[in-house]
């Protein structure tokens, strides 16, 4: 007997649901009593909305109810499945986002608040079958600008859609292009910055993996724009899978006639090389790719001459990173009118986030510019895990800055991000929870910024060191007052006169959290405390002699043999040989270790 | 394949459309699509895959073809398997090891009865085909 509809109930391992199980027993109850028992599968599902749950989701029709109570089993039952229609008192209705993340489509399901332009085809298509990018729109604005617009309708149609720069600093994708295509010069490049190193970011290799051709497309649009005939896509190497599919595709479209001579039998040629990066983070900033392109050590140049005028072999050049590229066979398919609807005022169309650090459903998320980081942690990312307490975001890498639980509501786009002191860089976000030390993340970031400065100018490659230097110091418990003074001019110096945009930024992730936590940094220096125990030499492991009972668990379990004692007998701890790994902490039964 | 001209690529878009349409309504095919990027990979997506076609090789299962794709952006949950039979639902299953997926083969490829505690949901509408 053949299943006719399936009633999936929020639930599985790992659900924290308690009415969830119960909503399951009701339903599989009804579904006996109301006699549809063998037309109908109950089932557990996860839907990633535990803010409206629980869910209750009926297929093939896609009744979609939310915050569920198990008396509402039978209504259910007799409603949606014998008689076929919605409960329309528990049928989920998009809350009222008054205007900040405007989106202006028909026919298309919101309750996941996801949008998917850039991230469209992932998941979708075969990444290797360029029939399969084909059929779902692929190449269709490739055809369209080469047969029926002009270069400049196409950087009109750009202006119209408000697109800028995913890569960082949001500079105007049509103005870059137009600035490049402007010049007169017959020997002009198309790059594409593929060189991803933020820690904890990995949308663009997704985004190369999933769906290589739209970067593709894009490029060659990019080409026509500006008057290239060349590109060349500049990819780290320890991603080898996207390259590899990245090849393949290329080879595919040259099979195919969209890359080489006379594309589509307009006249326009073009084609495109991978050029391998060895992965460093400079090497993301466009004058330094641009030497690395070259042969020569990634260093970046002063600017101007900006790439638009003197990039790749000295000749004109347009960069962009993946998702830019990514959004643009969309917006000349759909127009840009359409795109503009999507986002806010200054920040059309979507963002691309890696989602990360201790949150329950980590991933690859995109959303319409103006999502709130509420919207994106609690909603899509479905809280913090084993329900900790949320402490801050960390958006933009090692270049941004901390959002904390205030600006939860503040709608992210670029204007915005800046504002609070963070940026929206490529698109990582890190969520820390209350047992993340801030000093100890901000030390992170600057040990990676020290390791990934180039050397050339003396305000990053000293800055850098010296700020590290300072939390250090701070994290062992030796900070002075005067350190948060030094730490401040010392990156003001930073931003003012680096070179680049890694010196220049490297200073935030210090000053946001100064900003925002300057009492978690006092606590180290003045009180040598760390509330999150994170830094090891202001942590103490003691035993309380009065609950140790001396079951000797702790001292088998101590690895570096720091705990001793009788068996019976209070133990313990030499605090000389203690590496304050905690192992202790865990294994007491019997409440005895305290940690200060 | 030779080279495209303006008109080729309009004709091939055409026919793989019809023909999918075709796919969706005739329902001969039963598609089982493997998220292979790096996340999934590193999950074991390939354990997965070749769980799947021993499971359907044992059971002589001719109708079920294999596929790979991206990142789907779920992942926390890798590997993840899209199951579409026709005449039910297509199906997202997330944190398919081996033996679940040789669970699918056995009840949701052939009894048409979906597996319990692996189910997702797509994060997001689609908005190339409006659906």
């Amino acid at each position: 007997m053949a299943i006719k509809n399936y009633i999936l109930v929020c639930g599985g391992p790992g659900c924290e649901s308690v009415k969830a199980d119960l909503i399951q027993r009701a339903l599989i109850r009804e579904v006996e009593s109301q006699g549809v028992k063998d037309d109908v599968q109950v089932v557990n599902g996860c839907f990633g909305f535990c803010e409206q749950g629980p869910i209750v989701k009926i297929l093939p029709e896609e009744f979609f109810y939310a915050k569920v109570n198990p008396g509402d089993a039978k209504e259910i039952i007799s409603e949606s499945i014998i008689k076929g229609h919605a409960v329309s008192r528990l049928t989920y209705k998009a809350e009222n986002d008054q205007g900040r993340a405007k989106i202006n489509i028909e026919g298309v399901s919101f309750y996941q608040k996801q949008f998917r332009i850039v991230l469209r085809n992932c998941g979708l298509i075969n990444p290797e079958s360029i029939d399969e990018y084909i059929v779902r729109d692929g190449y269709l604005a490739l055809e369209k600008v080469l047969f029926e617009l002009s270069p400049d309708q196409v950087i009109e149609e750009l202006k119209i859609s408000g697109l800028r720069g995913r890569g960082g600093a949001g500079f105007p994708t049509w103005l870059k292009w137009e600035l490049t295509k402007k010049i007169d010069d017959p020997e002009k490049y198309i790059v594409c910055n593929a060189d991803e190193g933020d820690p904890g970011a990995y949308m663009d290799r997704s985004s190369l993996e999933g769906d290589p051709h739209s970067l593709i497309e894009a490029m060659i649009i990019a080409g026509y724009t500006c008057g290239a005939e060349n590109g060349a896509i500049y990819i780290r190497a320890e991603y080898p899978l996207a390259i590899r599919r990245l090849e393949l595709a290329m080879d595919q479209a040259r099979e195919y006639g969209f890359l080489g001579r006379d594309i589509l039998g307009s006249g326009f040629n073009f084609d495109i090389e991978v050029r391998l990066g060895a992965g460093a983070f400079v090497c993301g900033e466009e004058t330094a790719l641009l030497q690395s392109m070259e042969g020569g050590r990634g260093m970046p140049l002063p600017k101007p001459p900006y790439p638009a005028a003197r990039g790749f072999l000295g000749k004109p050049t347009v960069i962009n990173n993946v998702e830019t590229y990514a959004n643009i066979p969309v917006i000349l398919t759909k127009g840009g009118r359409w795109f503009a609807g999507i986002g806010t005022e200054k920040s059309k169309g979507t963002k691309v986030f890696a989602l990360t650090g201790k949150i329950n459903n980590s991933g690859l998320v995109e959303v319409p510019m103006g999502t709130t980081l509420r919207e994106i942690v609690f909603h899509i990312g479905g809280g913090i895990k084993g329900g900790k307490k949320f402490k801050a975001v960390q958006t933009g890498g090692p270049s941004g800055g901390v959002i904390t639980e205030a600006d939860l509501d503040t709608p992210i786009d670029y204007d915005n991000l800046l504002a609070i002191g963070s940026m929206m860089g490529s698109g990582g976000m890190i969520v820390m929870d209350e047992d993340d030390c801030i000093v100890d993340v901000t030390r992170f970031y600057l040990d990676f910024c020290v390791e990934e400065s180039c050397g050339k100018c003396a305000p990053c490659r000293i800055g850098t060191r010296k700020l590290l230097q300072i939390l250090e110091k701070i994290t062992e418990g030796r900070g002075e007052m005067d350190d948060i003074g030094q730490m401040k001019s010392i990156c003001m110096a930073m931003q003012k006169a680096s070179l680049c945009g890694l010196g220049q930024s490297a200073a935030n992730p210090v000053l946001s959290t100064l900003k925002y936590f300057e009492q978690e940094y006092l606590d180290h220096i003045k009180e040598k405390k760390c509330a999150a125990r994170k830094c090891k030499s202001l942590v103490r492991y003691e035993i309380n002699p009065e609950k140790c009972i001396g079951c000797t668990v702790c001292a088998r379990k101590c690895p570096v043999n720091a705990i001793s004692g009788e068996k019976k007998k209070p133990h313990k701890i030499d605090q000389n040989a203690c590496v304050k790994c905690g192992v202790c902490y865990q294994a007491c039964k019997f409440h005895a270790i305290t940690v200060a | 394949m030779a080279k495209m001209t303006l008109e080729r690529l309009r004709k091939l878009r055409e026919e793989q459309q019809i023909r999918l349409r075709q796919l969706e309504t005739e329902g001969k095919e039963i598609q089982v699509i493997i998220g292979m990027g790096t996340c999934g990979i590193a999950a074991g997506a390939k354990d997965v895959l070749d769980a799947f076609l021993e499971a359907s090789e044992a059971r002589n299962l001719k109708n079920v073809i294999f596929k790979q794709t991206g990142c789907m952006g779920l992942c926390s949950v890798e590997p993840i398997v899209e199951v579409k039979v026709p005449g039910m639902p297509h199906t997202i299953y997330g944190n398919v090891d081996a033996e679940t997926a040789r669970e699918i083969v056995k009840e949701h490829i052939v009894r048409g009865r979906m597996v319990n505690n692996h189910i997702f949901d797509r994060p997001a509408g689609d908005i190339v085909t409006g659906k």
